[in-house]
């Protein structure tokens, strides 16, 4: 095993790594979460993926606040030369074409003057904005009619006092959370605000608002770009895939605040199953699973017409509320067999007893099968709850076998990878169950079993090393046995995500429920707004 | 306030010179913040010769934020809802579209309009939309049974605002809570 290797490269990349993190102001205490979601592929990319990109990999970039600006501005810079027409308005115009530069430039230079109105723009030619005095002016707002009102208008000449137009910005930009669409206060009217004249009307802390509130519709109108959804994290992700390739990829991307999540539904890394199959398993499990199991453990079904029955007392003798069949609770044979041994059920042999009891059994095989995979996927889930907090613990193990052994930090990293590898393989884990609760029985659906044990032992025997006190930790050659565990963690959660997605993309797995890809309509996608 | 005086100007314009089949009266003359709008049904629709009553609620941030206006009378139609809310679907009402300049005035004739001609693309209430596209006749003889019953004799604005006397001083604008999901 080549642990040493990959080990030091582990490490020395964490080193890297660390700098970078104490500038991360976000780095309080609870935002260990996020932090320590690990990324123990890396080392073992360098061996499987380094010559091809893996079949789970998708090629993002992490984009933070000052590059997200940076690319408006050479859109809009590139926009304002080729088009001659000012910063602002072609701000205005490329919200208005969703950033699709190219379409924005063919459309103007066909129709330039529909292309203006229909964005919110006005071809009068008009100077710099500004405040004006105008003698007689009347307010068609707050009807103030006083000498000396200062007033303002876009192009369109709807004029208002400043002091309305200020309330009425205001009122749009903090109340309604509006930015690029802030239209003229004149009726019917649909000139746009521009960047320019806000400036000159409103106050620095609103016009920063505004500001932010744009930036924000350039990720959301553009689909190959989307927020890191980790808490207080300002980073957007780009990544190519699209919604109707989500039933042959699970686009699993990380962003520089070490957040994992699917670029898909933006839930949290769900790799190996497809956006569809979560989304399907996510509903069944809030929907079912507390009562299955109640149904599992309460109830049997009446042997003549399947109505479920939860027997609440009495003797054995029941009677189906809705078919009126009459048959024995223990054994569900016919009651009129059950003779004179009223009320003390020991026959077991009758032949209709065997038929209810294999039909009962029957139809308790799909409530039984989706209770196997549930109880797993929520094993994980809780574990790697479990796992995390023990991160905690692991700090201060750290400390504390430092202290006890003389190891240096260097020499202690070896438990914090341990814990990021046994998160995020039971992570993976956890989405394995729900995968395979939707496959349709066959041979790959052996290997893939075979390979979802292989982690599933590895990681409960990672799990129960890194538990042990920390005198034992300080010995050597336990150190040796979960560096080696931790690498053989991550690569057979690798070459379980390898096989599957390979086999996703090539759309072999054949599914017990219908797939859909998710192509037109809202449903594909996570919440917009 | 900047909106005393435009409040002021519309209530003495639409006093002055009322929209069509309507009186408008301030419950409490303090208070310019509250309307009270009775309009007749307009002839030639199910709900002529009924009388409706209307609570128009300015918030204070009026005219930078819209109007809220509901009806204290029942009636059957597409765009209200059937119950003691009353609450109205009009376009120009919904908070993104609001336009400051916008005057009570024209937004009561289109509450007039809406009565002429009901929106069943837009609906409040799907059902009494479904059953005015395809079965008018139906909807007409309900909508005028609920004149008959509710919308007869002098109009009654207290049932639908329990509240009235509370909300007299409204520091606190009211949330347009009703007309929530129907953007």
């Amino acid at each position: 095993m080549d642990t040493d290797d990959d080990f030091m490269s582990n490490v020395s990349s964490e080193e890297d790594m660390l700098p970078d993190d104490s500038d991360n102001d976000m780095s309080g205490d609870d935002d260990f979460d996020f932090d320590d979601e690990p990324d123990p592929d890396i080392d073992i990319q360098k061996d499987i993926g380094q010559q091809k990109r893996a079949a789970y990999d998708v090629p993002f970039t992490v984009h933070q606040p000052q590059d997200i600006q940076r690319q408006q501005d050479d859109l809009i810079n590139e926009v304002n030369m080729i088009l001659n027409i000012s910063k602002e308005e072609a701000a205005i115009l490329l919200r208005h074409f969703r950033w699709n530069k190219e379409r924005l430039i063919e459309d103007y230079m066909d129709r330039p003057s529909q292309v203006l109105d229909a964005a919110g723009l006005s071809e009068k030619i008009s100077g710099p904005p500004k405040l004006q005095v105008i003698p007689g002016f009347c307010c068609d707002i707050c009807c103030e009619e006083e000498d000396g009102l200062e007033s303002f208008a876009l192009k369109c000449g709807h004029r208002y006092c400043v002091d309305c137009y200020r309330h009425y910005l205001a009122q749009k930009i903090r109340e309604e959370g509006e930015a690029a669409r802030i239209q003229c206060p004149s009726d019917g009217c649909n000139i746009i605000i521009d960047a320019k004249s806000l400036d000159l009307l409103v106050t620095a802390e609103l016009t920063e608002r505004y500001h932010k509130l744009l930036n924000r519709t350039f990720v959301e109108d553009k689909d190959t770009l989307k927020w890191c959804p980790a808490p207080d994290c300002q980073n957007a992700v780009e990544c190519n895939i699209k919604k109707k390739d989500l039933n042959r990829i699970v686009p699993t991307v990380s962003c520089l605040c070490s957040h994992r999540f699917c670029f898909g539904c933006i839930l949290n890394d769900h790799q190996p199953a497809p956006c569809d199959l979560v989304k399907k398993w996510l509903k069944k499990c809030a929907d079912d699973s507390e009562t299955a199991n109640w149904i599992s453990a309460n109830t049997k079904e009446c042997p003549k017409c399947g109505s479920t029955i939860e027997k609440n007392g009495g003797c054995n003798h029941m009677t189906c509320r809705k078919c009126k069949h009459e048959f024995c609770w223990m054994c569900m044979g016919l009651w009129s067999e059950h003779g004179t041994s009223w009320y003390s059920c020991n026959r077991f042999e009758e032949k209709s007893g065997t038929e209810a009891r294999d039909a009962q059994a029957k139809s308790r095989v799909s409530l039984e099968r989706y209770l196997h995979y549930y109880n797993r996927y929520a094993n994980h889930e809780q574990s790697a709850r479990l796992d995390k907090d023990l991160f905690h613990k692991t700090e201060k193990k750290m400390v504390q076998l430092q202290k006890e052994s003389g190891m240096s930090w260097i020499e202690v990293q070896y438990l914090s990878s341990a814990s990021k590898a046994l998160q995020t393989c039971r992570q993976t884990l956890m989405w394995t169950y729900a995968f395979a609760f939707y496959l349709a029985r066959n041979n790959l659906t052996e290997i893939f079993e075979d390979n979802q044990k292989d982690l599933e032992l590895a990681v409960e025997s990672l799990s129960e090393m890194f538990e042990k006190p920390v005198q034992d930790l300080a010995d050597q050659k336990l150190k040796v046995d979960i560096m080696d565990k931790t690498s053989y963690c991550n690569k057979r959660r690798i070459i379980l995500l390898d096989d599957t997605a390979q086999n996703l993309a090539d759309g072999k797995w054949t599914f017990n429920v219908e797939f859909s890809t998710p192509s037109a309509g809202p449903s594909g996608s996570g919440a917009r707004k | 306030m900047a909106s005393q005086k435009r409040i002021a100007k519309e209530l003495t314009d639409v006093t002055s010179n009322p929209p069509a089949g309507m009186t408008i009266s301030l419950p409490d003359d303090s208070d310019i913040h509250k309307w009270h709008v009775t309009m007749d049904g307009p002839s030639e629709t199910p709900y002529a010769g009924g009388h409706f009553g209307l609570i128009v609620r300015l918030p204070a941030e009026y005219p930078f934020k819209g109007p809220e206006i509901t009806f204290a009378t029942r009636i059957y139609h597409p765009n209200v809802t059937n119950d003691s809310e009353g609450s109205i679907c009009l376009g120009p009402l919904k908070p993104g579209n609001w336009k400051p300049v916008t005057r009570l005035k024209s937004i009561l004739e289109a509450i007039r309009q809406l009565l002429i001609e009901p929106q069943p693309d837009d609906p409040l209430e799907p059902r009494i939309a479904d059953q005015y596209k395809n079965d008018r006749r139906d909807f007409e003889k309900t909508a005028r049974s609920y004149v008959a019953q509710y919308a007869k004799g002098a109009v009654k604005f207290s049932d639908a605002t329990g509240t009235e006397e509370t909300t007299t001083k409204r520091s606190e604008p009211e949330q347009p809570r009703r007309m929530m999901g129907q953007e």
